[in-house]
């Protein structure tokens, strides 16, 4: 059961972002292009989907709180780390050039995968290439004891 | 683009629900960076959710394949959005690059971070999503100029 409510979530996680258009990045770069608010071309849709994204993402936290397993079993994320360091400032930062390089984020570029072809599947390659450099990264970090 | 608030608010719900099935049915956080991140790790060690006390990533992958899967749901429902992708293949690498690292680095990126963790009120997702948006919408401002 966990496994197929795993499955539905991601299927309507992605359908949301599709019929929203989050999934297509030249709707995303037009909200992140604030210098147009000057010209009166500026597209604030992201700010809608994400209000109506976390206004249900925090009713559900809400109702999860006195929960300490899911309802098809296993345990419920712990509490939020309180800690802001510098990995966390860092890597936001290099995130968020790389979106506005784009407009793909993660999310977005896998429900994109299916409509938008070679590009996409050019960035999320880049993309796994990242994540697996930042493994052998860290790993050599481990090594040398930093 | 013009501002599309209905499908904005819809498809935003869909995405703030689906993260909140995920959470209430199976205790998990759909943080879509993370999930890819993790399932990366898990296949290079060369057995699922091989670390001692790390949960298997049956349901990891099973979400990832819903949001694969979503265009088909989407087409099927009738949907007509396309994926325009403006960025030239140079700019996608180094894009999806500094995003894989980028949020590896930072633990999440626009789901984990802003659906999910600024929901809850998390201090680092907050600091991490007014980052990332700051710096991306930056990108887009020095894009302007190049």
């Amino acid at each position: 059961m966990r496994k197929l409510v795993a499955f539905v979530a991601g299927l309507v996680f992605g359908l949301g972002l599709l019929i929203s258009d989050m999934a297509n990045p030249a709707r995303v770069l037009a909200f992140l292009d604030l210098l147009a608010i000057r010209e009166g071309t500026w597209d604030p849709t992201l700010m809608v989907v994400m209000a109506g994204a976390m206004t249900l993402s925090a009713i559900a936290w809400r109702l999860a709180r006195p929960r300490r397993t899911a309802l098809f079993g296993g345990a419920m994320p712990g509490p939020a780390r309180p800690r802001i360091d510098a990995r966390l400032l860092i890597g936001a930062t290099l995130f968020g050039v790389g979106w506005g390089l784009s407009g793909i984020c993660p999310g977005a570029g896998i429900a994109a995968l299916g409509l938008g072809g070679a590009p996409v599947a050019l960035f999320l390659a880049a993309m796994v290439a990242g994540m697996a450099l930042f493994a052998l990264w860290e790993r050599g970090l481990a090594r040398v004891g930093a | 683009m013009t501002p599309d608030w209905i499908s904005g608010l819809l498809g935003g719900a869909l995405i703030g629900a689906a993260s909140g099935l995920l959470l209430l049915g199976a205790g998990r956080i759909a943080g879509v960076s993370g999930m890819v991140g993790g399932l990366i790790e898990d296949l290079a060690r060369g057995l699922p959710g091989g670390r001692a006390g790390r949960r298997p990533s049956a349901e990891t992958a099973l979400f990832l394949l819903g949001l694969t899967l979503a265009p088909a749901l989407y087409l099927s429902l009738g949907g007509i959005r396309e994926i325009v992708v403006e960025a030239s293949a140079p700019t996608l690498i180094v894009s999806g690059l500094l995003v894989g690292f980028g949020t590896r680095l930072g633990s999440g990126c626009t789901s984990g971070h802003g659906v999910c963790g600024a929901a809850r009120l998390s201090r680092r997702s907050l600091a991490a999503m007014g980052v990332f948006m700051a710096a991306a919408v930056a990108t887009v401002a020095l894009g302007r100029l190049v």
